[in-house]
């Protein structure tokens, strides 16, 4: 396997384990809804919404989306590099939602987070909140020896040029909705359609980087790990 | 009389655009009732009324930018 050196760094992450912090833990559900459809996803997000809001409780989402596009609030169309009949005619679909950001793409391969957070629990913070989304996938891209980065003053995590983990957030009544999509396994083919988030910029994933595919449900769990040592959350 | 302000989003955040407007002049609402989203670079946040009443006037239209701080709308 041809790894380049700059780009990947020895695997430590179970060698040096996570250090137990002594803050405040803040205890989260934890709920990997495997394959579905984005309409699904979003209406079990609005419902663990309205648990936040209710009984106080935050909830972690996992998942991966059948093909489609997003178009978050301030997505232009002119991101779309293929025209809209030609990209249903393959199959996928196209929603605009209520998310920050542009276009972006999620498929299969991709590991999907939403993080229903109460966010006045972890300071209300939009962009350090999104700043420890960020971090989050850099730890998580750490674990496969991969160098990651944040670019200042662009979201998103990086490897060299190439773009691998996308974000894009709601928050309603200070509980965040929405969230984080990290291309673990991702086929980047479609990323070819648009222009992601409305940038000139190249995906990359996991996979591509290794040569290798990469066993998602591992990768699920370690993501999951990554998020208790950032936010200092307690599975319930 | 009451005003709909957009709250302090933390640091590094002075301005957002106003996405989606729920509420129209004339329109009852309750304390929690979200009447606004406002959209930043990588996140939409939802503002709620603050106080029962009748939306009186919308102070900035879609698209437009506003600062933490400033007026949305009028509530009486």
């Amino acid at each position: 396997m041809n790894l380049p050196k700059d780009v990947l760094e020895p695997h430590d992450t179970f060698q040096n384990p996570p250090r137990i912090s002594s803050q405040h833990q803040h205890p989260c559900r934890l709920k990997d809804l495997g394959l579905i459809d984005y309409p699904s996803a979003y209406s079990l997000q609005q419902q663990a919404v309205q648990e936040a809001l209710q009984e106080g409780v935050n909830t972690l989402f996992f998942c991966e989306h059948r093909p489609v596009f997003t178009l978050g609030r301030l997505a232009q169309e002119s991101n779309f590099l293929l025209s809209k009949n030609a990209i249903e005619k393959k199959g996928t679909a196209i929603v605009r939602i209520n998310r920050g950001g542009e276009v972006t793409f999620h498929g299969p391969g991709q590991v999907v987070v939403y993080p229903i957070f109460r966010l006045e629990e972890f300071g209300k913070d939009l962009k350090g909140y999104m700043e420890k989304l960020e971090e989050v996938a850099v730890d998580f891209l750490g674990s496969f020896g991969i160098v990651a980065k944040r670019i200042e003053g662009r979201r998103g995590v990086w490897v060299e040029k190439k773009k691998i983990a996308s974000i894009g957030i709601g928050v309603r009544k200070w509980v965040s909705f929405h969230g984080m999509a990290v291309n673990v396994n991702t086929d980047l083919e479609y990323f070819r359609m648009i222009k992601p988030c409305g940038l000139d910029v190249t995906m990359t994933s996991v996979g591509e980087i290794l040569n290798q595919m990469v066993d998602l449900s591992q990768a699920k769990k370690t993501l999951a790990a990554c998020f208790k040592q950032v936010f200092h959350l307690k599975f319930i | 009389m009451a005003t709909v302000t957009l709250p302090d989003l933390g640091e590094g955040i002075k301005t957002a655009v106003v996405s989606c407007w729920y509420v129209k002049p004339g329109d009852k609402v309750g304390q929690d009732d979200d009447v606004v989203e406002l959209a930043t670079d990588k996140a939409t946040f939802n503002v709620s009324a603050g106080s029962a009443g009748i939306i009186k006037k919308i102070l900035v239209k879609e698209g437009e930018e506003v600062n933490i701080g400033e007026s949305l709308a009028v509530i009486e």
